[in-house]
């Protein structure tokens, strides 16, 4: 495995709450290389946007803890960061983009001067270079007329600007990987298509390592090269997204691929997956999915399935494969 | 941006104009100031020939153009009671009050969002729970009470600080205290509660994505937009502290303005109490007139929507 960025490995997090702990990433693995871009797909609470923040080392506070395991990105285990070198990573090495573009820029500051404070801070830059650099960085997301937006407050833009700007600043230092955290979610399905696009632009350009968190099958197959199927805390299947498509082997992968609407079905009724995800306060014993499993065994309800590797690249945690 | 400052003033004395006429006519509505300057022996003409002096003889509509046409050439008028001009009276009030209450606005405004945002920041800890609590207290007791017992406790209990009168800073150590009570509260809890919603924002979970330093992420992205109502609030508070200065000037013996309107207002001196008013009206309109420029520099939304 060559040129891998960001390799993570059992990944425990977990929320602390009056209720109780909450394992909302409960043993996650996963790696991304150079140039590519790994999906994190799964239903809403399923932990994708947990293990995205834990990346970051950015959980909500007090609550959240990375419990286990290990982050490594470029060869370092960022969990043994200090937090003052944890946060000379953040916005140099790794970025995010989140996910509603309407409220993730500060209202108060010009679109300059939020992407400018991230060029100061990670790059020792005289101001005359600093202000190339951020119109650099407009353009890398191809934003019209840069030197005029740069002045610009974040209310005298559209929604899709928006979410450009906000991809200007995560991409303003070049990092190394890119956590996209539902980018397109609030967009509308042009400007999302639009959007989508300049994923495969910054990232000829950028080489960088991206991971894109979503719940849309339909976005998974327009940009991952790879994908895991992410179910209550835990990977449930791993593979390039070519093979997931053609041949998923979870009951869960497969659930979700049929509940993608499809144009050539007509007057069929869309199929959906019956219940719903588990209480992460009381995970049920075995297979976290046995309870809305259509193939469950006996075993599913007293063993965690172990993960089998089809291949390299292909992991499936469930007992029916062997 | 130059429209919004026009129109605002515009506003802002057309609003003080308004203010005068009311001033002027309730004033009148208190009652006859010559049934407190005459002994019950004197004689119905003894009455008129005073009326004469102070020039209550003449018609509202001509008494009120001697009071405005004073108070645009810069004449307050003369006292009825004292029978000396009211700047004079003011010249040695207004100051005094102003030593007051400017620093108890100053104080006031900037403790009160340090500790508001320590406050948010420290959630639930122990400064924060001190704040709120110091806070609940300010709201609940009464302003006159609170300076009373801390003249009892400090000053004739303790005998650390003065208990009235005016001089050096140990005079002015209770008085503050006791209007930083009644001020602090409001804008600490406000600061607080605008910064704990701020501080919940995506725009907030970008800058920590950016690296910036907590520091930065707080008085910085933080605080510029948590501090846009509490600015509304410090222009109220100016207020608040011109009615504080009535009970605090009173209790500490002050010589400033509210210890002046006080007496004037129960002698029945028109003119002192009109023009007290009109200073007063004076500084409140003139800093929430501060207070809106201030606004559109902190946001530029408002900026660009009334520009």
């Amino acid at each position: 495995m060559s040129n891998v960025v960001l390799q993570v490995e059992n990944l425990h997090t977990s929320f602390f709450t009056r209720l109780g702990e909450v394992k909302a990433v409960d043993g996650v693995s996963f790696y991304v290389r150079e140039g590519e871009t790994f999906g994190i797909v799964g239903e809403s609470g399923c932990g994708k946007s947990v293990t995205g923040l834990s990346i970051m080392r950015l959980l909500p506070e007090p609550g959240g803890e990375i419990i286990e395991g290990k982050i490594i990105l470029e060869g370092k285990n960022i969990l043994e960061l200090s937090k003052k070198a944890m946060r000379a990573y953040r916005g140099k090495m790794i970025s995010m983009i989140l996910q509603d573009p309407m409220s993730s820029l500060n209202p108060v500051y010009t679109i300059g001067d939020q992407i400018s404070e991230a060029v100061k801070l990670h790059q020792d830059l005289p101001d005359n270079m600093v202000e190339a650099e951020v119109v650099s960085a407009l353009r890398l997301l191809r934003i019209p007329d840069p030197e005029i937006r740069t002045k610009e407050y974040p209310f005298q833009l559209s929604g899709g600007m928006r979410q450009r700007v906000v991809g200007s600043i995560a991409m303003s230092c070049r990092p190394r990987l890119l956590i996209a955290d539902e980018p397109t979610t609030a967009l509308d399905a042009t400007i999302q298509a639009q959007y989508l696009a300049l994923f495969d632009d910054i990232q000829a350009k950028t080489n960088v390592a991206i991971i894109f968190i979503t719940h849309d099958f339909g976005v998974v197959s327009r940009i991952c090269d790879r994908v895991g199927v992410m179910y209550a805390g835990k990977i449930l299947e791993a593979a390039p997204t070519r093979d997931i498509f053609k041949a998923p082997k979870h009951p869960y992968t497969k659930a979700l691929i049929d509940s993608v609407p499809r144009l050539e079905v007509k007057d069929e009724r869309l199929y959906s997956i019956e219940g719903q995800p588990p209480s992460m306060f009381r995970l049920p014993p075995g297979c976290r999915f046995r309870p809305r499993c259509p193939v469950a065994m006996d075993i599913c309800g007293e063993q965690e399935p172990p993960e089998v590797k089809l291949n390299e690249d292909h992991a499936v945690s469930c007992w029916r494969v062997k | 941006m130059t429209r919004f400052i026009v129109i605002r003033a515009l506003q802002t004395f057309l609003a003080l104009i308004g203010i005068i006429v009311l001033v002027f006519f309730m004033v009148r509505i208190s009652g006859d100031p010559t049934l407190f300057m005459t002994s019950p022996l004197s004689t119905p003409e003894e009455t008129i020939i005073l009326q004469k002096q102070i020039g209550l003889d003449k018609s509202y509509a001509e008494q009120f153009w001697i009071f405005i046409s004073g108070l645009a050439r810069g004449d307050l008028g003369t006292s009825f009671i004292k029978r000396i001009p009211v700047a004079e009276q003011l010249g040695s009030a207004l100051p005094n009050t102003l030593r007051l209450s400017l620093p108890s606005f100053f104080i006031g405004t900037i403790l009160g969002i340090a500790l508001g945002v320590l406050g948010a920041t420290k959630r639930d800890s122990i400064l924060d729970n001190g704040v709120k609590f110091l806070a609940i207290m300010g709201q609940a007791l009464p302003g006159f009470w609170v300076a009373i017992m801390a003249v009892l406790i400090f000053s004739v209990h303790w005998e650390i600080f003065p208990a009235a009168g005016t001089g050096g800073i140990e005079y002015y150590v209770l008085p503050v205290t006791t209007m930083l009570f009644f001020m602090l509260p409001g804008m600490m809890r406000l600061v607080r509660s605008t910064m704990l919603d701020v501080l919940d924002s995506e725009y907030i979970k970008l800058a920590r994505i950016k690296g910036l330093s907590e520091r930065t992420v707080i008085w910085k992205h933080a605080l510029r937009n948590a501090i846009i109502a509490p600015l509304t609030v410090a222009g109220m508070m100016l207020a608040g502290l011109v009615n504080g200065a009535i009970i605090i000037e009173n209790v500490f013996n002050w010589p400033g303005m509210g210890k002046l309107i006080v007496e004037s207002t129960f002698g029945r001196d028109f003119p002192v109490v009109q023009a007290i008013a009109v200073i007063v009206a004076i500084m409140v309109l003139g800093m929430n007139f501060l207070v809106d420029i201030a606004y559109a520099y902190v946001d530029p939304r408002i900026r660009y929507e009334r520009g």
